[in-house]
Formats: C-alpha cells, structure tokens, sequence
C-alpha cells in the first residue's frame, strides 16, 4: 500500500511537471505566470534528485556507507572534520552561489525565457549536478585531491597541465567579466557609488568589532554590517539628491575601471585583512538572504512573465549579444546549468567535510538544484520586465543610439514598445538619471527584482531603495569574487613560479607577491579596460568568452570523471558523464569557431577587426583591432587545450577498453567507517 | 501524522539551520580552534585563530 502511495505520489509529480513545462514551452502569443517556471523546476529538479541521481549513486559510483571518509580518517579539526550532511549542503551551495546565475540567465533572456529556462533545467540535471557530485566523490575517495591533481593522476601530466592552464585562464576572464559588470552598473550612479564605497568604512568597522570587541562572533558582526549597510543605502538617496555630494560621486565607466583596479592589487597584494575578512562574511550574509528574498517575492507575488517564450533574436541578431541561439544561450547560461567552476569547490572544501560518502549525494547533486534554481529566479526577475524595457537597459549605444528618443524608436521598431518617457519615469522611480545602455545583466536583473519586492513590500516607494539594495548586493558579491580570485590566481601562479626559481614561490616573500598580482591583476584589467572602451558595451564579446572558459573547465572536469568512470569498469555507465561532455565540446568548439572565423562583424572577433580596418581611422581603432586579435587568440588557445585534454583523454580511454593498459584507479585504500558501527549500536 | 513530534522536528531544522550559519560564517571553526589548542575565547586567541584560517581561505576559489 505505501509503495502504491509512493508510485501515485511520483505520478503526480511528474504530470504536474510535464503540464509546467508544456505551460511554458507551448505559450505563444499570451503572457504566462511565473509559477509556471517554478513549478517546472521544482519538479523537473525533484525527478532528477530521485531518479536519475539515485540510479548514477547506485549503478555508476556505488557509493558505499561502509567507506570511511577522508573527514572522518584524517580528522584534524582544522581542514577535514566530520560534519552535518545539510551542514556541508549550506557549506557547499554558499560557495558555489556566485554572481554567475544572477547575470547569464538575464542576458540569455533576450531570446526570450524558453531557450535559457529549458537550458538550465536540462543542463543542471544532465550535466551541471552530475559534474558536481561525480567530481565531489572521487575527490572523496582521493583525500580530498583537488581537480588538477586527478586530471595529473589520473589523465596524465598534460591533462594536469590543462586543468591549470584553464583554472588560470578562466579566473582572468571571470574577474574581468564581473569588474565590468559592476562597472557597467555604478557609472554615472552616485547612489550605487556611494553604497558601494561605504562598504569599506563598514567592512573596517566589522573588522575592529569582531577583533576587540566581541572576537569570533562573526554572525552577530555580519547582522550588524547589514543593518549599516541598509542605513549606507537610505544614505545614498540622500547623497544623489545633493549635487556637490553627488558630483562627489558620479564617476565615468573609465574612473571606476581604475579604482578597481587598484583595489584588485591593493587587495592582493597589502594585508587588509580587517578590510577583506568582514567584506567576505557581509557579502554571504546579504547573499543567503537576498536569495531566501527574493525566492520569497516570487512565490509571494507570482509575477507575470511579459518576456515572450522565443523572441526574433534567436536568429543571432540579438542586441545584448550577437549569436544564434546555439551555441550562444548555452555559453551564456553557465553557472545555472553547468559549471566547470563548480568542479573546483566539489575538489576543494566540501570533500573533507562529507561524514558518510552517501551523503555526496544530496551535497554534489543537491546543491547545484539549488543553483539551478536560483538562475531560474533570475530568469524570472529578468522576464517580469517589459521586453521594451528590458532591451533599452541591455542594448549598447552602439546598437541602439545614443539619445533616449532614438533607442526607444528602435526597440520599439523590434516589435517590443517602449517610449522615452516611459524609460525617464522607470529611472525617476529607482533614483538614476539614466537607465539606456546599462549593459551587463546587473542592472536589469536589479530592476526586475525590485519590482517583485516592491510589489511585495513596500510598494512603488520603495522602488528606488529595493533597486539599489540589489546592485549593492550585486556589486558587493563581484568585488568580493573580485579579490579572493585575485588571491587565489596569485598564489597558482607563485605556485608554479615556484618550481622555475624557489623564491618566487614563498608566499611571504614581497617581491613574488608583488609581481604575481600585478600580473594577475593586469591579465583581468585588460579584459575589463577593452570592456570599458569597446563601444559595444563589451559584453558582447566578453560574456561569450568567459562562458566558453568556463565550459572548458566542466569539460576538463568531465573527462577527469569519464576516464575514472572507465577505469573503474563502469564504461557501461560512462555516457552518464560522456554525454554532458559530448553536448559542451559542440557547444564551446562551434563557440569559439564563431567567435573567431564568423563573417558577421557582431559575432566573430576577426570580421569585427577587419572590418575596423577598411573603416575611416580614429584614435581608437588600433587598439580595438588589437583587442579583437587577442581575443581571438585567446579564444583559439583556449579551444586547443580542450583539444588537448580531450584527445590524451580519448587515448587511455580507447586503450583501457582494448585492454592494452591496465585500468588502475589511484583511489585511497578502503577503510571501515565507525558511524556504520555507531548506527547498529 | 504524530503532531506531538512537529516541535521537535522544527527544532532539530532550527539547530540544523543556525549550525549551518555558524559553519558558514565560521564560527564552528573557531570553537574547533579553540579546542584543538585548548584556548579560552579572547582577542588574541581569535587573533591567532584568523592568522592560522585565513591562510587556508585565501586559496579557496571563490565561484562565479
């Protein structure tokens, strides 16, 4: 009877899911509620949890309860310590929640929500959960060894070497991808530029009270930043509203570009822990509750999506970013759908926490849903603006022109009405002077989420205070990813510098801190000044690449986990991580291909170059020409060390199976838990 | 259903959430520190408590 029960229960979901998705994918020509989305998910994400992660935990990795741990074998109180599942599950999820999810789906919404929505949902279960919780187990029955050292161990010397190349790659593009996201969202804002700098004042504050006043009380610190951090942006109102103060801080996209710039190097390179530490904590605390806020708003609200399912950009067209459909919705879409990222957290952290090797499971596979499900929140907040509105915050200048009047006649000759006045009064309402030409998904994602919280609480007034508490939460959340990812590029690099000449390798030494974050801060500020410069709002071609870096990484990762799904002889079962790698080498080689060769100048960068040098000669068209080689270029190295990677992949994996090499995985020895023993007591 | 046991299960969800927080924000680590080296919480103990964590957090990526 109560598998019967169980068996009616699943049934329900599963039509309840596939009447959601049919809701949205089927929708033409009316408006949907957002509920449709979220019912979706929910569905889609509780199938997948209970079916498809069950059968790759029993089949594939036969997690085993009797494995000791690294946690629990090596615990020392410090790295490895045995701990709750939902514990290591909100450990892990507040690592890997990051801007990523926020920003990609908003701009893959300009091929409407359908194409982006069905990506993450399919994405996550197939691919991005299953990267996550494959990798997060084989780190487990490897002491906890970080992605690099399997693909060295387990691949070969050039798949480590690859892994590296790539986790260097993608943190320099990430970082200048995200600085000019911010950029992008604080020039000419006194208000978010205001908020954004008394941060600093307040991280410092933090810093003193948690050292002398209450030490290690970190929550309590973090509450009371939050409330400052609330006051900085009621103060802001105040301070755009007074014009020497504003003019104070109304800064040019060139000005903020420098200033953190600086602060990239300065917080790299000088210990400011009281500054970085608290700002570190703020930004989780403001993170975790924005997300568990706005999931709220949504569920509270249940908007209405005026996105429709597929728009005419499809055709690659699009004004946020030139591409078709595929590949470009599934390189822009990343973090919610799949992340090579992701594979570095399940290698890192999380693998010397886990108590019992099933609960991998729900942490690897379980939270990366939860990511999903946050990039489905973006979508939303993305689609409850009209899609006039939309395209006049994310379409350049370059695309749609300069003037009010001329930007709202061109997105209104798409097809997508918007009129000047309806723009100046959405503006006049979040407290800017301008929203047109605001690329970068930040702000438009802080519009759409204002509107659901100030429908939700606190009506049209407090419009403007939920708009810049999201770009201040934004903001706050990329400067931080900001200067840890600088950190961490740092020390790969002394790391590696440190086998060439041993000096450069020691941490403490000045000199090697110096020069390695000047290089890693020169590397993503060259990404964020051609950003700055480029006259198409730079994201058109900085998106695209950063997504493709990261695809690189998931594909790094997957064929780690493929070559030890073979090795294990589980190749039966090795299209459960061969099939997400397939979909991303065509996804991130027909990429690259297009950003590189395509004709069309919006597309590929070489075409954009050529056709910069048959034009009239400014100050500016050496150095944009310039820009498009090396972005080409690196485009070019970063396909090639797929190439790499995949062809010493493919290699052992044929001559594993043809039996001509022995099939050895470099697993830690079994070891008997005591829990098991505990739990029969 | 038993609803003499929804207290305690919301209670042991409220534990669990607020251990998450202390986990997340910490906390947790520096009850283990203070432990582990048999230390009474103070100023310099949390000194030394961050001086010996954030050599270890610096290198953790941080994920886009």
């Amino acid at each position: 009877m109560r598998k019967l029960v169980r068996v009616l229960i699943w049934l329900l979901i599963a039509t309840a899911g596939a009447l959601a998705l049919a809701t949205i994918a089927l929708h033409r020509g009316e408006e949907i509620n957002a509920m449709w989305m979220v019912v979706a998910a929910i569905c889609t994400y509780a199938l997948g949890y209970r079916f498809y992660s069950k059968f790759i935990a029993a089949k594939v990795l036969a997690l085993d309860a009797q494995r000791a741990t690294p946690a629990e074998r090596l615990e020392n109180g410090r790295d490895f310590v045995t701990t709750n599942r939902w514990v290591v599950f909100g450990h892990h999820f507040a690592a890997i929640a990051g801007p990523g999810p926020l920003v990609g789906p908003v701009l893959a919404a300009q091929f409407g929500y359908l194409p982006g929505t069905l990506w993450i949902l399919t994405g996550a279960v197939f691919g991005g959960c299953v990267q996550d919780f494959v990798i997060l187990l084989f780190s487990i029955r490897r002491d906890g060894k970080s992605l690099t050292e399997m693909a060295r161990s387990e691949v070969g010397k050039i798949g480590g070497l690859v892994a590296y190349a790539a986790i260097i790659g993608i943190i320099v593009i990430l970082l200048g991808v995200c600085a000019l996201v911010v950029v992008n969202a604080l020039k000419a804002s006194p208000w978010g530029t205001f908020t954004i700098a008394m941060t600093i004042p307040i991280a410092l504050l933090m810093g003193v009270y948690l050292r002398r006043l209450r030490p290690g009380k970190v929550l309590e610190t973090s509450i009371l930043g939050f409330a400052l951090v609330l006051l900085a942006i009621w103060g802001g109102q105040w301070v755009s509203q007074t014009a020497d103060l504003a003019n104070w801080f109304t800064l040019s996209a060139s000005a903020l570009a420098i200033l953190i710039i600086v602060y990239g190097f300065a917080a790299s390179a000088l210990p400011v822990w009281l500054l970085l530490a608290p700002r570190d904590y703020l930004s989780t605390f403001v993170k975790l509750g924005t997300i568990a806020m706005l999931a709220l708003g949504i569920i509270g609200l249940r908007p209405t999506l005026h996105m429709p399912a597929l728009t005419r950009f499809i055709d690659g067209s699009g004004p946020v970013f030139a591409g078709k459909v595929f590949p470009f919705a599934f390189i822009t879409i990343a973090c919610g759908a799949i992340s090579g990222f992701h594979a570095l957290i399940s290698s890192g952290t999380t693998p010397k926490l886990i108590r019992r090797e099933t609960e991998a499971r729900m942490v690897g596979y379980g939270a990366m849903m939860a990511e999903s499900m946050v990039a489905i929140m973006a979508m939303i907040a993305a689609c409850v603006l009209q899609p006039g509105t939309y395209f006049a915050i994310n379409s350049p200048a370059g695309i749609v022109g300069q003037a009010p009047e001329a930007a709202a006649g061109t997105i209104s000759n798409w097809g997508f009405p918007v009129t000047a006045s309806e723009m100046h009064s959405l503006a006049q309402a979040v407290g800017e002077q301008t929203l047109y030409n605001r690329t970068g998904g930040a702000p438009a994602f802080a519009v759409g989420m204002a509107h659901i919280f100030s429908h939700s609480l606190g009506g049209h007034a407090l419009m403007a205070i939920w708009y810049h508490f999201a770009i201040m939460f934004e903001a706050l959340f990329i400067l931080t990813v900001l200067d840890a990812g600088t950190r961490v590029g740092r020390f790969m690099i002394q790391d590696a510098l440190g086998h060439v000449w041993k000096p450069l390798g020691r941490t403490s030494w000045y000199p090697s801190i110096l020069a390695t974050s000047a290089m890693i801060v020169l590397g993503w500020g060259y990404f964020l000044w051609q950003g700055v410069k480029d006259p198409l709002g730079g994201i058109n071609s900085l998106w695209p690449l950063f997504g493709i870096a990261n695809q690189l990484l998931a594909t790094v990762a997957l064929c780690v986990a493929t070559t030890i799904v073979i090795k294990m002889g589980k190749a039966r079962y090795a299209w459960v991580t061969l099939a997400p790698l397939v979909w991303l080498v065509a996804v991130t080689f027909t990429g690259s291909w297009q950003k590189i060769f395509d004709a069309n100048p919006r597309i590929g960068f070489l075409a954009h170059a050529r056709q910069l040098a048959g034009g009239p000669a400014t100050a500016m068209t050496g150095r944009l020409i310039f820009n498009d080689r090396m972005d080409a270029v690196v485009t070019g190295i970063l396909i090639s060390m797929v190439a790499v990677i995949l062809i010493e992949s493919a290699i052992l994996w044929t001559r594993v199976l043809s039996g001509s090499r022995e099939a050895l995985v470099k697993e830690t020895p079994f070891v008997s838990t005591r829990f098991a023993a505990e739990e029969q007591v | 259903m038993n609803l003499s046991l929804v207290p305690a299960c919301l209670k042991s969800c409220g534990r669990v959430f607020t251990e998450a927080l202390y986990e997340i924000f910490d906390e947790s680590a520096y009850t283990r520190f203070l432990a582990r080296h048999q230390l009474a919480p103070s100023r310099e103990a949390y000194a030394e408590f961050l001086l010996e964590n954030e050599a270890a957090k610096s290198r953790r990526p941080r994920c886009c």
